[in-house]
């Protein structure tokens, strides 16, 4: 035993986390793996499909975005535009426009939390939030899903760039998203020593792990062993070379944009070319109480459409578009009614979403809102729904039951139907 | 100084006379409050058939109750002393020295004003360059509360009225004003009608601003009625001289003239969500009214609002759930902040029971704090066995306390204790340490993009934080084998490689190391060539990093 420690060299990293992995029973899919096969990123990818989020924090006015209602007392002064899809947008997105065959507006989503924390929750998860479970974020359903067609991947499933996401709940820390600023630089990566000794310090490490483990049997101490193979697996693996977005040629990044926003896509792209199932990018800011219009002409959509079309064509252009859905939306909408400062409040009856890519059919607008926008008049959409698309068009089944630590069982997005026109 | 200290040694020449009278005199010693809480928990014991976890051991306990009472982990003299202290009632000993010996003051208030800064401003208030808020300021005035043992009723109360300049040594300062200062002047006050209800009367009102709410007793004409009550209140900027940058912030009163302009009858309007404009005047979610006039010598809004939080049963209920949480893990109530018919209570009797006594008591939160120190759910052991099997709150089950819930240590407590456990704490004064612990706290805040300010923490037992634990800086501080480190000075104490390693155990995680452990270090030091230093770097590293260290329990 000592011997093996002194050499450990012949062992590999793989083949000893294998080897932790026994003695505390924290196996999961990618340790069962023989040897450390490196798959390259085009070989996972041929059978796995991504997701990636643009979250709109604050929730965005889709009224001036995406379902314009010019000349009516709530429409606003923007106009809309043409695109290269079968529907209209704002005037000021011309370069989303170009990429609207791609891309379909879901027009009537109504949902009924106009709270921040509670819209943002539903949004996320397609449940309202219960004090007695913490139900797992799209991103950590969708990542756990497709994680066996993943067996090679050493970086978390689930990355959150720039912003927070939602929680695995009860799927487990191990689930939760990776968070990581748009720049793609993680602090604390390299321990700087020697892998043996590095290997060492976790054997030991699994020791008291474990023991404590056993001796409480409660499940954060568990969960601890999870997320600490995780983090080992990170600070080894040649697979953070996805992370590092400044190897991008600055044409690249000019064109997706050099700020927060932009560079986050950028990162989306590479993290969804290594292979990884769910990418959160977070725009912030779209809580305009006042001021609204101004804002978006001078600031909030040019940024938004440079960045948006970017992504979308990138992804189209190196054949990933087909195995990759993008979804953008916010936790609601926003009042119709401007209000006296020049501004929209929380509104969540009648709003839009935007959804493309993977097997989802682009250039279509689904369902209609009234003239003056204040009510859906199609058929309604709710969070449920427009995941179960989603899910679908990730090949997904949404038929799958989770059961939550308490026994009660919960249908992947929330039981929710599949909006046909988009997956037909 | 400690009553105990006084009253201890009495006993003991007592009980070698007369050891009857002792037990008597032993028994009465622990508060009546004290029994309530237990009696009722073991109650809900029997109610659900279920058998609590054993008693925790000394040394657990000892670390548990520093952790949450001073913010860290026991040092090894502290430790040491505890466990080889005699007595049956050396619990509440401990726990007495812990609130009241001067000793422990500075580490008490500072352990406090951390919790309640974070709770009153979020995890990142007053950092961002022309934020009004100052955090210093907030921490000084809730350290100096705290110093002093204020009581809960009048923290609130400062909390709620104050007036006055936000940064230490400014004219007017007074800390209390950062709690509102940047919650009054956008969108009518929203934030403060909201956050004041929320933390202090733990009613949840967000949602009513804009429409009735389906699942609460709140109406929308109260969300206005109480947002009334700080309309006369605005913050002013305060410039540095000869530029645009924010020096610090005063909040202030002022004549308020109402939003149809007449200040004999200051009223807001609010809007239906058909488009109906109404009117609301400041009333109490009692429904008691104050005068109407918005001149500030009629009346000042934000003392009445005050008063009536202050005789509100609501405020002491929001106040003993808090402590409980911060205790126990877990709140009678889950969030901690929402009470009502709509979110029942997992203890409703000993909810109420407790915030009575706390009332009785002049809110004296060093009194809660023994109550519930000294109680049994407090001192149970962290196992969840065959018999408790269904006291499990991490899956949403209603917590029954019959275990000590594991938890993770707060980023802050973190800090402490690794700086405690390894002497690692940073050079400089006071406002240099503070500034080194803040640069080193707000890497984990994550921002949601609304108004509201809402944040959230990576501090979540996730790979950002396993990463920091692993190759951080403060890590490799606490591990450093260089002249006057930790392991350096470690190395030079003890008796043999054994007992060094048991000093390691005994300073992180409050107990020997096992067998298996052992057995492992042993390995460590033939892998390390015979360095033991390297070995304990080694050993350190791990015991930092596990799920022991980092969880309270």
């Amino acid at each position: 035993m000592i011997n093996n420690w002194q050499t450990p060299s012949g062992m590999s990293r793989r083949h000893f986390m294998q080897h932790l992995a026994g003695s505390s029973a924290v196996a999961t899919a990618s340790m069962t793996m023989g040897g450390a096969i490196k798959a390259n990123a085009e070989e996972m990818r041929k059978n796995g499909k991504s997701a990636i989020l643009l979250w709109m924090g604050g929730g965005p006015a889709t009224i001036d975005i995406w379902d314009l209602k010019p000349g009516a007392p709530t429409g606003g002064p923007f106009k809309p535009i043409s695109t290269t899809g079968d529907l209209q947008i704002c005037e000021h997105m011309p370069m989303v426009a170009q990429q609207m065959k791609h891309l379909s507006v879901v027009r009537s989503m109504s949902t009924r939390e106009a709270d921040h924390n509670r819209g943002r929750y539903y949004m996320h998860t397609g449940y309202v939030p219960n004090p007695n479970i913490e139900h797992p974020s799209y991103g950590s359903v969708i990542a756990h899903e497709v994680m066996d067609q993943r067996p090679n991947l050493e970086i978390p499933p689930f990355v959150s760039v720039g912003g927070a996401s939602a929680g695995p709940g009860f799927l487990g820390m191990a689930w939760s998203p990776f968070s990581v600023t748009s720049n793609g630089q993680i602090r604390n990566l390299k321990m700087n020593l020697e892998d043996n000794r590095l290997l060492q310090r976790m054997a030991a490490l699994d020791t008291i792990e474990t023991g404590f483990s056993q001796r409480t049997r409660d499940l954060p101490a568990s969960e601890h062993a999870k997320v600490l193979k995780k983090t080992f697996d990170l600070m080894t693996s040649d697979q953070m070379e996805a992370f590092r977005v400044e190897k991008e040629p600055e044409e690249v990044k000019e064109r997706y944009g050099t700020d927060r926003f932009g560079q986050g896509c950028l990162l989306a792209r590479r993290l969804v070319e290594a292979g990884v199932p769910f990418v959160e990018v977070d725009l912030g800011g779209w809580d305009n109480h006042g001021g609204i219009h101004t804002l978006f002409k001078d600031t909030k959509l040019p940024q938004l459409d440079r960045s948006m079309s970017a992504l979308v064509e990138d992804l189209n252009q190196r054949e990933l578009l087909k195995d990759t859905v993008v979804i953008w939306m916010g936790e609601f909408g926003r009042t119709p009614r401007i209000n006296q400062n020049a501004g929209r409040d929380h509104w969540a009856r009648s709003w839009s979403c935007v959804v493309g890519g993977g097997d989802i059919n682009g250039g279509l607008a689904v369902g209609e809102t009234s003239s003056d926008g204040t009510a859906v008049e199609s058929e309604p959409f709710s969070s449920e729904d427009l995941m179960s698309t989603v899910c679908k068009g990730l090949g997904i089944s949404t038929e799958k039951t989770f059961t939550s630590k308490n026994g009660r069982p919960m249908k992947i997005a929330g039981g929710g139907k599949i909006i046909s026109e988009l997956v037909a | 100084m400690t009553r105990y200290s006084t009253i201890l040694p009495a006993l003991l020449i007592l009980g070698s006379l007369v050891p009857l009278r002792t037990m008597q005199a032993a028994e009465a010693a622990v508060p009546s409050q004290v029994k309530m809480i237990n009696d009722t928990i073991e109650q809900g014991w029997r109610d659900f058939e279920i058998r609590p976890a054993s008693e925790a051991d000394d040394a657990t306990w000892c670390r548990r109750v520093f952790l949450d009472v001073v913010g860290r982990v026991p040092d090894q003299t502290e430790l040491s002393e505890f466990v080889s202290a005699k007595g049956k009632d050396k619990r509440a000993a401990l726990v007495d020295t812990l609130l009241h010996d001067d000793k422990y003051t500075e580490e008490y208030a500072s352990h406090w004003s951390t919790v309640w800064t974070n709770i009153l401003i979020g995890q990142s208030g007053g950092n961002g360059r022309d934020s009004m808020i100052s955090r210093a300021g907030m921490q000084k005035y809730l350290r100096d509360s705290f110093a002093r043992n204020k009581s809960y009723d009048r923290i609130v109360f400062d909390l709620v009225t104050a007036t006055g300049s936000t940064k230490p040594g400014t004219e007017n300062f007074n800390g209390a004003v950062n709690f509102l200062v940047d919650k009054v002047n956008e969108e009518k006050g929203v934030l403060a009608t909201s956050s004041t209800s929320r933390i202090f009367l733990g009613q949840q009102v967000q949602c009513t601003q804009c429409h009735n709410h389906p699942f609460n007793q709140w109406k929308q004409q109260m969300f206005w009625e109480f947002n009334s009550f700080f309309r006369q209140t605005r913050s002013l900027r305060r410039f540095v001289e000869g530029t645009r940058d924010v020096d610090h912030a005063e909040l202030i009163d002022e004549d308020f003239a109402g939003e149809a302009n007449d200040p004999e009858d200051a009223l807001v309007f609010y809007e239906l969500r058909n488009g109906l404009t109404r009117v609301a005047y400041p009333v109490f979610t009692d429904g008691t009214p104050i005068e109407v006039s918005g001149f500030v010598s009629d009346v000042k809004r934000r003392g009445e609002l005050g008063r009536m939080m202050l005789a509100s049963e609501n405020m002491d209920k929001m106040g003993v759930n808090r402590m409980w949480s911060l205790f126990l893990g877990f709140g009678f109530t889950k969030p901690v902040d929402d009470l009502g018919p709509h979110n029942p209570a997992s203890h409703p009797e000993l909810l109420s029971k407790l915030a009575v006594e706390f009332r009785k008591n002049s809110y004296d939160l060093k009194q809660l704090i023994t109550w519930i120190t000294l109680s049994r759910p407090y001192n149970l052991a962290p196992v969840l066995g065959s018999n408790n099997e269904i006291d499990d709150p991490s899956i949403g089950e209603m917590p029954k306390f019959s275990r000590f819930y594991l938890r993770q240590m707060s980023a802050e407590q973190l800090y402490q204790s690794l700086v405690t456990a390894t002497d690692a704490s940073s050079q400089g004064s006071y406002e240099e340490q503070e500034r080194q612990r803040n640069r080193w706290l707000q890497q984990f805040v994550v921002a949601f993009g609304t108004d509201e300010g809402d944040e959230a923490t990576t501090f979540n037992g996730s790979i950002p934080q396993a990463l920091m634990l692993f190759n951080g800086d403060l890590t490799k501080k606490a591990i450093s084998t260089s002249g006057g480190s930790f392991i350096d000075r470690l190395s030079k104490t003890g008796k043999s490689p054994r007992d060094r390693v048991n000093r390691l155990f005994l300073a992180g995680l409050a107990r020997r190391a096992s067998k298996k452990e052992m057995t492992v270090a042993g390995q460590l030091m033939a892998a390390r060539k015979g360095n033991e230093k390297e070995m304990l770097q080694d050993m350190w590293w791990a015991i930092l990093n596990s799920n022991e260290f980092i969880m309270q329990h």
